[in-house]
């Protein structure tokens, strides 16, 4: 593609079916307590899959 | 839904759904914006028009760039649809387990800063100390409520809990004891201001410790500001020499040094490069949160000049990270390969359901930010959650349940983001803190432009 370069990213519809464990961190529960967000939460699994 | 902006040199497309994010010429650009409504032949003759100089925009190429998205969006990769909406989630009868939680050992504090959320430690209340016996009950309930999860979070939060360091330190003792019988691990974290940080402590924490919170403001004069002790002295000198310790004896384990900037500061990227300069290579800086009415409050003017200073805080990282004097920024920690699943980006943060927050005496509220206010007392340690009514409005707590995040791209980085800052700013807690919204989607804008970057790919 000429025009458009993609970056490698998780599949998140892929997710629905290997996601879901709930062992990651919660999401607050680090370094904010203010202002939460979710993407930078480590997936546990994150060796199993892309 | 997709989105498109232009950040630092690179015109940047992030597929909502997909969580796809594409780096695209000027050309491409437009014809993805023009994609989804206009035919295909107006948008090859509205290129053609407005790249009249262009040798390269031929028509056959402009063919060949909606050929392309095209496959994109075949692949999933564009244009994906919400097919997370639909799904069959039920949110409110799901089953929830409680795998972290915020322990209160300390509602009083040696520092008296003025900003403080929690009341100068005391949340609005009296001034206690949380016992080993109610700690105690606290990991009980978590383990006897985590289900089949085995990570179990604890943060010893305050006040200041090195108020309570023996305390503390009888609680990891005990927490560990549970981890084989019950096959399950203790990630405990220590969030301190550092005054009474000591050699004894620094060897602890390291031993036990997870991940260790740092507050500190950044610059002595805008730290001594607001953080300082009863006697109105500044405690910048204090904690300095004591936290560089601290994290250089961290070697490869996690820590944070934490920031809160204000009014009084917008300018805070020179309180994260101070702090960076100080040796120390964790950092997160927050927004304050307080009252609108409060002199240090952030305000509508201060806005636009928080934006430009992430956009500010992310080139300077990528120059810095390219001298190899880098650092990592809480916010901008976004990992697009190995980030959470969808389950997780639409469930929210957890408060109430899967965090709860314990008070001294062993009352759960939904998160830490709701101790003290009577309508969001849970339960105790002891009954467990009681008010079950209140937890299943938190399950609904996320941003498929928010009507303010349906339109927003940046819904599933954020989960609908916190409950506490929708509640004070709204009153309800499915309701949206704009300001912290727009602050949020900058920052999510910046940590994408940083990972482009990153991966070395073309402007």
């Amino acid at each position: 593609m000429n025009r458009i370069q993609t970056l490698e990213t998780r599949d998140l519809a892929k997710s629905i079916q290997t996601g879901g464990c709930g062992e990651c961190q919660t999401s607050c529960q680090s370094a904010c307590k203010t202002s939460c967000g979710v993407a930078n939460q480590m997936c546990e699994h994150k060796n199993d899959e892309k | 839904m997709i989105h498109q902006y232009k950040l630092n040199g690179y015109n940047i497309v992030l597929d909502v759904f997909s969580g796809s994010v594409h780096v695209v010429d000027e050309v491409a650009y437009d014809v993805i914006g023009l994609y989804e409504t206009t035919p295909a032949d107006e948008i090859v003759a509205r290129m053609l028009e407005k790249y009249a100089d262009r040798e390269d925009v031929t028509e056959a190429d402009l063919r060949q760039c909606l050929a392309d998205i095209a496959e994109l969006e075949k692949a999933g990769k564009l244009f994906a649809k919400d097919i997370y909406g639909d799904m069959a989630f039920d949110f409110k009868k799901r089953v929830t387990e409680v795998k972290a939680m915020c322990l209160h050992v300390a509602h009083t504090c040696n520092l008296n800063c003025e900003y403080c959320f929690a009341s100068q430690g005391n949340y609005h209340g009296e001034r206690a100390l949380m016992s080993f016996e109610v700690g105690k009950q606290a990991l009980d309930f978590l383990v006897a409520n985590s289900g089949k999860r085995r990570n179990l979070e604890v943060d010893f939060f305050g006040g200041e809990p090195l108020m309570n360091w023996d305390v503390v330190k009888q609680l990891v003792a005990y927490g560990r004891s549970l981890e084989e019988p019950n096959n399950k691990k203790f990630r405990f974290t220590l969030t301190t201001n550092g005054v009474l940080v000591d050699d004894e402590v620094i060897e602890f924490a390291n031993k036990e410790m997870n991940n260790v919170v740092m507050s500190i403001d950044g610059r002595k004069e805008v730290h001594d500001r607001l953080r300082k002790n009863y006697a109105g002295q500044g405690s910048y000198d204090t904690i300095v020499p004591k936290f560089q310790k601290f994290a250089k004896a961290r070697g490869n384990k996690e820590y944070y040094v934490r920031g809160t900037f204000t009014h009084n500061n917008v300018d805070f990227t020179n309180d994260i490069f101070h702090l960076a300069d100080l040796g120390f290579d964790q950092l997160s800086m927050e927004p304050v949160v307080c009252a609108p009415g409060d002199p240090y409050a952030l305000t509508e003017e201060d806005l636009p000049k928080i934006m430009e200073q992430y956009e500010i805080l992310a080139k300077e990282m990528l120059r810095r990270e390219s001298e190899g004097k880098g650092f990592t920024f809480y916010h901008y920690m976004i990992d697009l390969n190995h980030g959470p699943c969808i389950y997780k980006r639409i469930s929210g943060c957890g408060s109430g359901t899967e965090y709860l927050a314990v008070t001294p005496w062993g009352e759960l509220f939904p998160c830490h930010q709701f101790v003290g206010d009577p309508k969001y007392s849970m339960g105790n340690v002891w009954d467990g959650v009681t008010n079950t009514a209140l937890r299943d409005e938190f399950k609904l707590c996320n941003a498929y349940a928010r009507p303010g995040c349906k339109d927003c791209w940046a819904k599933l980085y954020c989960s609908g983001g916190c409950a506490a800052n929708a509640y004070h700013a709204t009153g309800s807690i499915t309701g949206v803190y704009e300001y912290g919204c727009e602050l949020f989607r900058k920052r999510m804008e910046c940590a994408i432009m940083m990972k482009v970057a990153e991966a070395g790919m073309k402007k």
